[in-house]
């Protein structure tokens, strides 16, 4: 079985910060908003090597939406920074009408998504954010599951015109991915092949995913883990193809069993090929303060559930 | 025959325009389409500075937001008389499969649309994203916006208001139809905004106040006005005083006209009460 090294852990929030300091000095068009929330969101590099076109637009995230689709005309591509809560909930009617229906070139870059911002608690910890964004007609959206790749997506996103919500997070996690690697919206990333299920996970329940892999091959259980860092559009080719060959699925992520990763993937079997499938994710619940791993532990987000679930969605095919 | 004359021989074909395209579909904003309609003839025939033709990211020519996109037979009407699209096309006004949305979108491709409205309280962000731009584009050429003054009673406004004078935002004159009337009543009835130049002051703004918003000369002085003033380290607001419904007596100082098209004996009443100057499409 195919295995990945932590070469150590990192934010992906980081990998968000070091791709717009590469974009800083690839592309002069890039511009970066914030709300308050620089240090947060790593944007200090950008900032700090180009002031002229970075725009601190203080508690208002209203208006930093509008400000970005505004800042389109004339060629500008806008990167907002906030809260994942704040990027998308908060100002949800303004990214609809001003950026998504206006077709306006912006990147809606959201930290601390998910229960893993931990200690501030369920006022920040937002767990809609995939679903709210996905129902938007054109809207990408991604979630990549360390720091290589959230560097390499933050870097991708550039080169395709429109508008995408990129998620990522506050905690520090194992880094796996390839260094630079090779990012391409909406192809899915097969990291183990397999033959007796099909695990395909987002963010950062990807790492909890090839952790569980090694689990359950040592009780002789072949898994396939694929890394879908884009939930729209869904790669269904790569989805279908796998579930043909392992006859049941389960999906994971850090985010509500409502409107995320895990009913895009049940809506893709259900309409080409049912097999069974189980969810790991939060099941239609707020968080709570606590530390990160504590707060995945109990809503169930980690590699013992992904195990869990698959030994019950074997038994169901 | 004056400039002047010309552009309100203009104006009078814009209002037989707005009444002929909200009663065909028998939907659609009369009443603050009429009030603002002196207002879009001296900006698009007069004021800005256009380039032939139409593309989204403006380069090097004056470009408009509107904020309030119910009144969009106005701007339809306005658009289409200034060379964007063809006056025909007017006959579509929120049919199915037209360009010409209840709203104005750019989803559509409409040209001279640059971002979709209707929600309220979002124009001004974009106008002034769009005014930073410039900016960083070392364009000279300015950004206008129309806001209705209801509007004003979105929160997202005054975050745009305040940022705009923090960051000497001074290509940018941001109008506000200053009619007093809501889709509930009046604005003082529905909820009082008390001075509104005092709270723009206060935040910043030169405020010109035009108190003839449906006096030709009154309005393209208002707007040549606030253009020598641009380039000042602040941001510009006209409150433009109009009357709702203006050009069609029935239907003026009343909000009972904001979203309700006219029968066909209004529309024979409104059209006789303004001349066919260049034409019905």
């Amino acid at each position: 079985m195919k295995t990945y090294t932590n070469t150590g852990n990192k934010d992906t929030r980081s990998g968000f910060g070091a791709g717009l300091e590469t974009l800083g000095k690839t592309n002069e068009k890039v511009v970066a908003l914030c709300a308050d929330l620089t240090g947060s969101l790593k944007m200090d590099a950008f900032k700090a090597n180009h002031p002229e076109r970075f725009f601190q637009v203080g508690i208002a995230e209203a208006n930093m939406i509008g400000l970005a689709a505004g800042m389109t005309v004339g060629g500008q591509i806008p990167f907002t920074g906030t809260f994942a809560n704040f990027s998308t909930g908060r100002v949800y009617d303004q990214i609809r009408q001003s950026i998504a229906y206006s077709d306006k070139n912006v990147k809606i870059c959201a930290s601390h998504a998910g229960l893993t911002l931990g200690e501030d608690g369920a006022t920040h910890q937002i767990l809609e954010d995939i679903g709210l964004m996905k129902m938007l007609p054109g809207m990408v959206v991604i979630n990549p599951c360390d720091y290589n790749q959230t560097k390499a997506a933050t870097i991708a996103i550039t080169e395709h015109h429109g508008p995408v919500y990129l998620r990522f997070g506050r905690p520090s996690v194992p880094n796996f991915t390839a260094e630079n690697g090779n990012f391409q919206i909406g192809k899915a990333i097969h990291l183990i092949e397999g033959s007796d299920v099909t695990i395909v996970a987002t963010g950062h329940l990807v790492w909890e995913a090839l952790e569980a892999a090694k689990i359950l091959n040592e009780s002789n259980i072949s898994a396939e883990v694929i890394n879908i860092h884009t939930i729209k559009p869904l790669d269904e080719e790569a989805i279908l193809k796998s579930a043909a060959k392992t006859g049941c699925v389960v999906t994971a992520e850090e985010h509500n069993i409502l409107g995320g990763l895990g009913e895009s993937v049940s809506r893709t079997l259900c309409l080409n090929y049912p097999v069974p499938q189980e969810f790991i994710a939060t099941k239609d619940t707020f968080g709570e303060s606590g530390i990160p791993a504590q707060l995945m532990d109990k809503y169930g987000l980690n590699k013992e559930a992904i195990v869990k679930a698959v030994n019950k969605v074997i038994n169901r095919k | 025959m004056s400039n002047t004359q010309q552009l309100e021989r203009i104006t009078t074909q814009v209002r037989r325009d707005i009444l002929r395209m909200v009663h065909k579909v028998n939907s659609g904003h009369p009443g603050g389409s009429l009030g603002c309609a002196e207002f879009f003839v001296a900006l698009f025939f007069e004021v800005m500075d256009r380039k032939d033709g139409f593309d989204m990211n403006g380069f090097e020519e004056d470009i408009f937001f509107l904020s309030n996109g119910h009144i969009s037979p106005v701007f339809y009407s306005v658009l289409s008389r200034s060379g964007y699209f063809p006056v025909e096309e007017l006959n579509t006004f929120r049919l199915i499969n037209s360009r010409l949305q209840g709203h104005p979108t750019t989803h559509e491709g409409l040209p001279g649309v640059r971002v979709a409205s209707g929600s309220l309280g979002q124009g001004l962000s974009v106008a002034i994203g769009a005014a930073l731009t410039k900016k960083l584009n070392n364009d000279n050429h300015l950004v206008y916006a129309l806001m209705g003054d209801g509007e004003l009673q979105e929160g997202q406004n005054w975050e745009a208001i305040m940022y705009a004078s923090a960051n000497k935002v001074d290509n940018l004159i941001a109008t506000v139809d200053l009619n007093g009337q809501q889709i509930d009543g009046s604005t003082d009835d529905v909820l009082a905004m008390g001075d509104v130049k005092a709270k723009f002051e206060a935040f910043g703004w030169i405020v010109l106040e035009v108190e003839k918003g449906n006096d030709m000369k009154s309005v393209i002085d208002g707007l040549n006005e606030a253009k020598k003033m641009t380039r000042n380290e602040q941001p510009i607001c006209i409150l433009l005083k109009t009357v709702m419904g203006n050009g069609v007596d029935f239907m003026m100082h009343t909000h009972a006209w904001h979203g309700k098209a006219p029968n066909d004996e209004q529309l024979a009443t409104g059209l006789a009460q303004n001349e066919e100057t260049l034409g019905d499409y």
